[in-house]
């Protein structure tokens, strides 16, 4: 075999005349393992500054707003589960809620703990995930392992509660779909006991760790000004200086019985969100650990029974429950016409859903406002002028879900 | 009646029951139609005047854009509405903006000079009804492909595709 000629190595690569300014295009995705799914970028860089960037979306688009409006009101509720995948039960009670609104139906109080409680697990599940893969982003394998431990918990918890791991579809329009189950209050009582001290293990393993912290100080800089024009929301604007969580300041589902603080944090870069996210995260627990506490007697759903399906021995009994089970299923409920607009605070950040009805028994218009398609506009005016190699950290650090910017 | 206030209907209703909100007061005449209904305020303003009355409810502190979109109510005119919903940090509160257009001329300004965070929602409005907005900085499809034809969430589109 004859031997290659390698020729002489360049020591200064050869620069044509003209090209020292150019830029150049480079493709980062749909395929790259950090865009969290199939997020495409198309980013102009001068050497290794990132000059422009330009987010590719769509590749996971399903239509699920004209779906929508082919189905009866009730059976829209799966479809939100599909969403934003990371957090089932924050869509469910978003789409319940907006329903709700427009039928004017009174829950009961044991069935908005119930949601928030659960709400509020769906966001530990939604964080858990963000800082694994944050993590795991900036090269800290490790974390990925632990908070998917707990996880996992979460997970088997859902699954206790509605049979579904992630496409829950819990939260029914008047309610929930079922009793909660006997045990699920000791079992999340049990994980959250420990809970506190697994958010200060991540915190041991990141937050004093020099790599993790030198990339992401300073880096991905949001200032409150732009956050408010590029409508950004959730922790993203309150680690910009945003004070505001709809939780506290527009309460829904009885979060005004609730005390909790609200995490914000001046610093403006990926590690404010960060310390912002893991501050939440205690927060929930205090939240979850307060609707165990004073959990209300009662019923899980409203009493109205042209709207919510029977109980099932009710139905298999009663002539009358079984004419509006069979009604409700095969020909829904009409909903009076008008528009309602309702917003929740999900993990990522202000959700809504602006559910028009022409008074059928199907929805004429469902819109889902998600807080990821603002944060990705956002995504440019973080990495403008700074290294290509922070895109990765900055992505991160908004939480993104294809799923619900895409739709 | 939701949380017992009543629905009002109608742009005389509103401003007599509700003369000192803010956005009532910000827009004054602007506004061609109101309504008060299950706890949400939905102000109507000409086409022409969506700025001037975005500007006129963001001075009166209506501060976070934070949705818009539209509804197609083919087949009947006007055909398409677009809702602007803004948010409040200060008052705590939703507004929507509501404002009508006929299919023959469903161009608007773009609001991207007010809120830049608009971009993406015209960009979503314009892929998936048809609805262009003047002086956008760059109105391409966003959800759908490039090549597509037609307009998804237009009534008239069948939700299985073209047969």
């Amino acid at each position: 075999m004859a031997e290659l000629d390698l020729g002489t190595p360049i020591l200064e690569a050869p620069v044509a005349e003209g090209a020292k300014d150019q830029h150049m295009v480079l493709n980062m995705g749909p395929q790259h393992p950090s865009t969290h799914g199939v997020l495409r970028l198309v980013l102009e860089i001068d050497g290794e500054i990132v000059v422009r960037l330009y987010p590719e979306i769509g590749y996971l688009h399903t239509g699920i707003e004209k779906t929508c409006e082919a189905k009866f009101y009730q059976q829209v509720v799966p479809m939100t589960d599909r969403v934003d995948y990371l957090g089932p039960m924050a869509n469910n009670l978003c789409y319940c809620l907006a329903v709700e609104k427009l039928l004017e139906l009174e829950i009961p109080d044991k069935a908005q703990w119930v949601r928030v409680l659960l709400t509020e697990l769906t966001r530990l599940n939604s964080h858990l995930i963000w800082l694994g893969t944050h993590a795991m982003d900036i090269g800290a394998l490790t974390v990925f392992l632990y908070t998917f431990r707990e996880r996992e918990e979460i997970l088997r918890i859902f699954e206790m509660v509605a049979g579904q791991r992630m496409m829950t579809s819990y939260f029914r329009i008047g309610g929930l779909s079922m009793e909660p189950p006997l045990g699920m209050y000791d079992r999340i009582r049990t994980f959250l006991s420990t809970f506190n001290e697994k958010i200060d293990e991540y915190s041991n393993l990141l937050t004093g760790n020099p790599i993790f912290v030198n990339r992401l100080k300073n880096i991905g800089h949001l200032s409150k000004e732009d956050a408010i024009a590029l409508a950004v929301t959730g922790p993203v604007a309150r680690a910009s200086g945003i004070d505001f969580d709809l939780r506290r300041d527009m309460p829904y589902s009885s979060y005004e019985k609730f005390q909790f603080k609200v995490p914000v944090s001046d610093g403006c870069d990926v590690w404010a969100r960060y310390v912002v996210r893991l501050e939440e995260m205690r927060e929930s627990v205090k939240i979850i650990n307060q609707a165990l506490d004073g959990m209300p007697e009662g019923h899980f759903k409203a009493d109205a029974p042209k709207i919510v399906l029977p109980d099932r021995e009710v139905m298999k009994t009663q002539m009358e429950a079984l004419i509006h089970h069979f009604k409700i299923i095969t020909e829904g409920f009409a909903v009076p016409a008008g528009e309602v607009y309702q917003q929740i605070e999900s993990g990522h950040g202000s959700m809504g859903y602006y559910v028009v009805s022409d008074g059928t028994a199907k929805p004429y218009r469902v819109h889902m406002r998600y807080p990821g398609l603002a944060s990705l506009q956002a995504l440019e005016t973080m990495c403008k002028g700074r290294l290509l190699a922070d895109v990765v950290a900055v992505i991160g650090s908004i939480d993104i879900v294809l799923g619900e910017i895409d739709r | 009646m939701a949380d017992g206030k009543p629905t009002l209907l109608g742009k005389a209703a509103v401003i007599e029951s509700l003369p000192e909100h803010p956005a009532v007061k910000a827009l004054g005449d602007l506004i061609t139609d109101a309504k008060f209904d299950r706890g949400e305020l939905t102000l109507t303003v000409a086409k022409d005047s969506i700025i001037e009355a975005l500007k006129a409810v963001k001075a009166a502190g209506y501060n976070a854009f934070q949705d818009m979109t539209a509804v197609d109510w083919y087949p009947s005119t006007p055909r398409f509405q677009l809702s602007y919903h803004i948010q409040s940090h200060s008052l705590k509160e939703l507004l929507r903006l509501r404002v009508v257009l006929d299919e023959e001329d469903a161009v608007i300004e773009s609001i991207t000079h007010v809120w830049e965070g608009a971009n993406y929602y015209e960009r979503e409005v314009f892929d998936l009804f048809g609805i262009r907005f003047e002086g956008h900085p760059n109105l391409r499809r966003i959800l759908m492909p490039d090549e597509w034809t037609g307009h998804p969430l237009r009534k008239d589109y069948p939700v299985e595709g073209y047969r």
